[in-house]
């Protein structure tokens, strides 16, 4: 099982780090092994920040972060690379994995030197092989090719079977399908799904509100680095209850009808550390008051496994 | 007629041999139309895209035409085509919002590219303050770094950017994919917006959210392979298809509601083909559940129905 504990990440920028970013603030959540939840928030709400949190690739700056029980957040040496044997990524933009003077199939000799330096030759190709048969790519189509020659779908279905080369027991799966077509996607996400079958655990993040009911258990709705909403998909889809989660329910684009007028606000990101509530400057409630403005509101339970932060409810 | 495209053929030259990305194609995009361009991944829409306005090695011209507004554009010629670009066809490439440079003011950006363009920065900036205040931009961005603003932010920067000199022609590439579903929407609501204001007069929006399209596009065009499959009116697209792999493609979109424990979707059996080397013919044969003998010949892209292009031998 994986735990995040009161995690919170706060970038400084600006010339001379002057300023600060709160990207991320005191999200806890647990996944459960062979469960997925999906993570889902506008681009910036941190969703990434805490998939590469979990990853070790950015520092936490406060809370931590569990693996059965041990704390990972400051593993170092030997203790992180067994880590890495269990707990991989795949990113949502696939051109920024890839160095584009080498051949795309290096993303792979890393796993090799670094795990599987007994293997040889012939072993490594035939799970090689397999792992890209299991995305759904031809070896033939895609082996020996430069980043460039191949399409961003390709190159996505590249990074999902090189964490797939491990038996890995946790994947952060960062917005892997958004580049994908319907078709691809779903073979893809039939692939986790049996991945997770199989006892792994996935955090699955994106933007795609039905694509995250088809394959999680739960989901965390994510605003401006704090929780809005979370809890079994179910309650979180039919009985949203968080004005941020409505908002986005009812903008899901849909085959059988067309958008309706929801109105939306596109703000900036406001870096400032605001007391009160995240969603206050669009949040449409009427009856929002000091309140919000004065103290965040904490995530509580409200029906069992149905967490919403919202002083309004 | 803004764009007119006849036969455009396309390949990659590689070391093994020619990728044959984009073959035979020729379809027409009207005034004010939105395409929409679907078709799975690696079929060959950012070839496409990339044909009409920079082709350049390892991309080959082999073959075709294409007219933008009864005038022909020289793509096959790198440098004839620099009036044309970004004045009268303009690209968004897929991934523009993340290939920003993080160290520059969006603002000096904004005036080094206009000026690589051969336009006073000072004289369009009236203009560009009423654009990024219709898509909601305070002035103030242009005093930020890439890095401050949201991806919705960046995604409506790039559009009014590319957008400024009232292109005949814009080409977006998957420029909704990685924003969540309401900022999708702003975005998607605003390249409408765009075209009704007449800011520009055609486009083509490549995208894998047939959802989305179903929202915005008039009509959607699908590729397979790097040839045509299908061109038709949305609601035809959506609603109506005739290609085997539109039908198989609209059927494995999933909805909200459908959980795989419940329902599991069924992608299409079989693989892309490999374009070094595609198949004689029609290049969806192997995968085709109707397909016969003489699918072994390449079928035309044909009007089936006013609009509505077809190309399958199952339906002539
Ligand atoms: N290295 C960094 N330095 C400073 N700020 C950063 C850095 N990385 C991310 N940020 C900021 O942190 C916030 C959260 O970013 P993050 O990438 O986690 O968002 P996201 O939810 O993944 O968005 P998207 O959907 O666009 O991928 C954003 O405001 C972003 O600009
Ligand atoms: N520089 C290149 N050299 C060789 N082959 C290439 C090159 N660029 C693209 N290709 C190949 O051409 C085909 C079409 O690629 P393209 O990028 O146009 O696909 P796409 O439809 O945009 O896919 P996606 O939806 O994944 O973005 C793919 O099979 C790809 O592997
Ligand atoms: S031409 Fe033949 S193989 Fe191609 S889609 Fe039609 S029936 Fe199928
Ligand atoms: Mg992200
Ligand atoms: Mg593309």
């Amino acid at each position: 099982m994986l735990k995040l504990d009161n995690v919170s990440k706060v970038y400084r920028i600006g010339t001379f780090g002057g300023k600060e970013l709160h990207a991320v603030s005191n999200v806890s959540f647990d996944v459960q092994d062979g469960e997925v939840i999906s993570l889902i928030g506008e681009s910036g709400s941190g969703k990434s920040t805490i998939g590469k949190m979990i990853l070790r690739l950015v520092s936490l700056s406060s809370g931590k972060i569990e693996l059965d029980g041990v704390n990972i957040s400051v593993a170092k040496g030997r203790a992180l690379k067994e880590y890495y044997r269990y707990v991989q990524g795949v990113f949502q933009d696939p051109f920024s994995s890839y160095n584009p003077i080498f051949k795309a199939d290096r993303v792979f000799d890393s796993i090799r030197e670094e795990f599987y330096p007994q293997l040889d030759n012939q072993a490594w190709y035939h799970r090689v092989g397999s792992s890209l048969h299991a995305v759904g790519l031809n070896p033939e189509h895609v082996l020996n090719k430069f980043p460039h020659q191949l399409s961003g779908g390709q190159l996505q279905r590249f990074l999902i079977a090189r964490a797939l080369l491990l038996d890995i027991k946790f994947l952060v799966a960062d917005e892997i399908i958004s580049m994908l077509d319907a078709s691809t996607r779903i073979d893809v996400l039939n692939l986790l799904a049996e991945l997770k079958e199989r006892g792994l655990s996935i955090l699955f993040i994106t933007h795609d509100l039905s694509l995250a009911y088809y394959i999680s258990e739960r989901a965390v709705i994510l605003y401006k680095g704090c929780i809005a909403e979370m809890g079994v998909t179910e309650k979180v889809y039919e009985n949203p209850m968080h004005p941020y989660t409505r908002m986005l329910m009812a903008s899901v684009p849909r085959l059988d009808r067309k958008w309706e007028d929801v109105n939306i606000e596109l703000k900036g990101q406001s870096s400032e550390v605001a007391k009160g509530c995240v969603y206050y400057d669009r949040c449409p409630l009427a009856a929002k008051d000091q309140e919000c403005v004065k103290r965040r509101p904490p995530l509580l339970e409200v029906t069992p496994d149905h967490l919403v932060a919202c002083w309004k409810l | 007629m803004t764009l007119q495209i006849e036969n455009l053929t396309v390949y990659y030259r590689t070391l093994r041999g020619d990728v044959r990305a984009l073959e035979d194609t020729t379809f027409q995009v009207a005034d004010h139309e939105i395409m929409g361009l679907a078709g799975e991944s690696g079929c060959g829409k950012t070839t496409l895209g990339h044909s009409l306005i920079i082709l350049k090695p390892p991309m080959k011209y082999i073959k075709g035409h294409v007219a933008l507004d009864e005038q022909e554009l020289p793509i096959h010629d790198m440098k004839r085509m620099n009036p044309f670009r970004f004045k009268e066809i303009s690209l968004i490439p897929q991934y523009a919002m993340n290939a920003m440079n993080p160290t520059r003011k969006i603002g000096k950006m904004t005036a080094e590219l206009l000026g690589s363009r051969g336009v006073n920065f000072d004289a369009i900036r009236t203009e560009l303050m009423r654009r990024l205040d219709l898509v909601n931009l305070p002035d103030s961005v242009l005093d930020m770094y890439p890095i401050e603003l949201s991806g919705g932010m960046k995604q409506r920067m790039v559009m009014v950017l590319s957008t400024l000199l009232n292109p005949s022609l814009l080409i977006a590439d998957e420029i909704t994919s990685a924003l969540d579903v309401s900022t999708q929407k702003a975005v998607a609501e605003m390249l409408v917006e765009f075209r009704n204001r007449e800011f520009v007069n055609s486009m083509i929006v490549v995208t894998h959210d047939m959802s989305i399209l179903y929202q915005i596009a008039d009509s959607i065009m699908i590729m397979y392979a790097g040839q045509l499959a299908e061109k038709a009116s949305t609601d035809v697209i959506i609603h109506s298809p005739r290609h085997p792999y539109t039908k198989l493609l609209i059927s494995s979109l999933p909805e909200v509601g459908v959980r795989y424990t419940e329902t599991k979707l069924q992608g299409i059996p079989g693989k892309t083909p490999l374009l070094l080397d595609p198949p004689v013919g029609c290049r969806f044969r192997d995968r085709c559940p109707i397909s016969f003998e003489k699918c072994m010949e390449v079928p035309p892209f044909m009007e089936v129905e006013q609009d509505h292009y077809v190309a399958c031998w199952r339906e002539f």
